[in-house]
């Protein structure tokens, strides 16, 4: 029991930048299997654009195009940003509104955890998962949809669609986080879905855009999945007029909301008693 | 409840060499962690009031209060987790919130729900990669009577295995001060003991304990200390057989035609009250009271003397703290 060393002398008990990555590690591995062993969380992110894109994209529709693009093709884009969208709100809402509301989160703040290391796990997990789900689409898609990746310039397009649908999870799960601040352990779930089902319409992941409504595109204007969708279409020549530029100016102005939302939130929680 | 289980939580050998240890790392009192002059409100709720206490190094000090008393606020505060509105919480002589701080202190606080997927042994390894000094996996899951569980999930473990989860993940950092808020609740009698012993193995390795409780019988058993709040104030500290002492005495229960205002008047009773057909008399000594009892009314029955425990003086101080402080607001 050398505690006496340990108190007279503050600078042995700062971490080494090794000792720091190890706990960042640990943290994000045990994020993953948490939620990859949560039958409720896999289930419900991975079965619901698979299903849908195995059913619009590859039985239904699977020799047409829209504007051009193979439907497969283009709704390898749509259903890719649904995926990612649930993927990073349910992995990032769900899980911090119940950590917070049920008292786990105190007794992680309560150890001397670094305080980031809880959050970037959230979301470096919930970026794996959304991986996960395009990757899975883009195998259906190779395999049975007429997704091409026959030269360098498919392949390149395809790596460049998959890294935007990827890193498109950042706007959702720092949503998420704002989300999970402000709502409690039993009301998170159906906040989530009454946001990302109606979101995902609007923004015309379901049903293309063209086909919708005039008013319903102006509101998709101000949708972040909106603006997610049209770069990811924007790569296999199937955007709407709006520049990348644009788009990304929108997914960025949105986290940084969603990163202010969810500041306030961990604010307020500091002084906040629960049980 | 007597006070004999007292001796049974330290092993003199063990504890007083290393308690002498870790009294010199901190500073010459010993104090480890105290709250100086706390106030706490939730609104126009006051959880704490101007509340003074002090754990030192190597005692095991138990809070021992009713339901809102204010006990995990005190926690709370303790921890860094809650700022106090007035006064100062110190550990190690500096604020809670420091990570050398956290460090050195582990926590078992009351979770609704804790991550279900993860196994006991991930659980752990989490756990302690956060601390500096972290004890063998195999050590954790020994003191916390958990080795047959370590691949068990979470969601699959009984209430009292996953209170010893909560503890082991408490005690995985090798901290020198421990803090338990109420660690028993829910808990059966079986797995109740099991959790003390696994509690007194961690005395006996020299460290501080702070414990929260609402079952006196726990701090009966385990505190060198207790510390009685109530609406969230000190109303009294004290060895647990100083804290009996405070109201002490014995209670005797009979069925008689004697009066109230007449068992009042006999020498040495401190309290009467009506209890269904019975009294119930509180005295400091029986044997005089019942003499004089059995003088006045020969057909006394149903004759009762048990010893007040702690229990009893729990009760007595509350109950009391509980009327002056509502008087107090009628005034």
């Amino acid at each position: 029991m050398s505690t006496a060393t340990l108190a007279l002398n503050p600078a042995t008990v700062r971490r080494s930048a090794g000792h720091t990555a190890t706990i960042y590690l640990k943290e994000i591995k045990y994020e993953f299997l948490k939620n990859l062993r949560l039958r409720m969380y896999t289930a419900s992110v991975l079965s619901f654009p698979v299903m849908f894109y195995v059913l619009f994209g590859l039985v239904l529709n699977g020799h047409e195009s829209i504007a051009g693009t193979p439907v497969p093709v283009y709704l390898l884009a749509t259903y890719g940003t649904f995926g990612v969208m649930g993927a990073s709100l349910f992995g990032t809402a769900a899980g911090l509104s119940s950590d917070r509301g049920l008292g786990w989160l105190q007794v992680k703040r309560a150890s001397p955890m670094p305080p980031f290391a809880y959050f970037v796990a959230k979301v470096v997990v919930s970026m794996a998962f959304s991986a996960i789900v395009v990757l899975a689409l883009f195998v259906l898609g190779v395999s049975f949809g007429h997704v091409r990746l026959n030269d360098a310039e498919q392949i390149t397009k395809a790596l460049q669609l998959f890294a935007t649908l990827v890193l498109g999870s950042l706007p959702f799960s720092t949503m998420g986080l704002a989300l999970g601040y402000f709502t409690g352990p039993n009301s998170a779930p159906p906040t989530i879905n009454l946001i990302y089902l109606p979101m995902s319409f609007c923004s015309g992941l379901w049903v293309p855009i063209q086909f919708l409504p005039a008013v319903v595109k102006h509101i998709a204007l101000a949708m972040p999945p909106y603006h997610l969708s049209q770069l990811a279409l924007g790569i296999v020549g199937a955007g709407s007029h709006e520049s990348a530029a644009t788009h990304w100016e929108v997914l960025f102005a949105f986290t940084m909301i969603c990163l202010g939302i969810a500041r306030i939130g961990f604010q307020r929680d500091q002084e906040k008693m629960y049980g | 409840m007597s006070a004999t289980p007292l001796t049974l939580t330290k092993t003199p050998t063990l504890g007083t060499t290393q308690q002498s240890q870790s009294m010199a790392s901190v500073n010459p009192a010993g104090v480890v962690a105290s709250l100086e002059g706390v106030n706490k409100n939730y609104g126009p709720v006051k959880a704490l009031r101007a509340v003074d206490f002090q754990v030192r190094s190597g005692e095991v000090v138990a809070m021992l209060g009713p339901n809102g008393a204010g006990k995990t606020t005190a926690v709370k505060l303790l921890l860094g987790l809650l700022q106090p509105n007035a006064g100062k919480a110190r550990v190690f002589g500096g604020d809670p919130v420091n990570p050398e701080t956290r460090m050195r202190t582990g926590a078992m606080l009351q979770v609704g729900r804790v991550p279900e997927t993860l196994r006991v042994r991930e659980h752990i390894d989490l756990f302690s990669s956060y601390y500096q000094k972290r004890l063998p996996l195999a050590e954790v899951l020994a003191a916390a009577g958990l080795e047959k569980l370590r691949d068990r999930k979470f969601g699959e473990l009984s209430g009292g295995q996953k209170q010893r989860v909560l503890f082991a993940l408490a005690i995985c950092g090798d901290p020198d001060l421990l803090f338990l808020d109420e660690p028993t609740v829910g808990l059966d009698v079986e797995a109740r003991r099991l959790l003390w012993d696994e509690i007194r193995k961690m005395v006996d390795r020299g460290k501080t304990v702070l414990l929260t409780t609402h079952y006196l019988q726990e701090a009966d058993a385990l505190a060198d200390r207790v510390v009685v709040i109530n609406q969230g104030e000190i109303i009294a500290q004290g060895t647990p057989s100083e804290i009996k002492a405070k109201t002490g005495g014995k209670r005797i229960r009979c069925i008689t035609s004697l009066s109230l205002p007449r068992l009042r008047q006999i020498a040495g009773v401190s309290e009467v009250k009506e209890d269904r057909e019975a009294v119930e008399i509180h005295a400091v000594e029986a044997e005089p009271v019942l003499r004089e009892l059995l003088a006045r009314d020969a057909n006394l029955s149903g004759l009762e003397v048990t010893s007040a425990g702690l229990e009893e003086a729990f009760l007595a101080l509350t109950q009391e703290s509980t009327r002056s402080s509502n008087k107090n607001s009628a005034n």
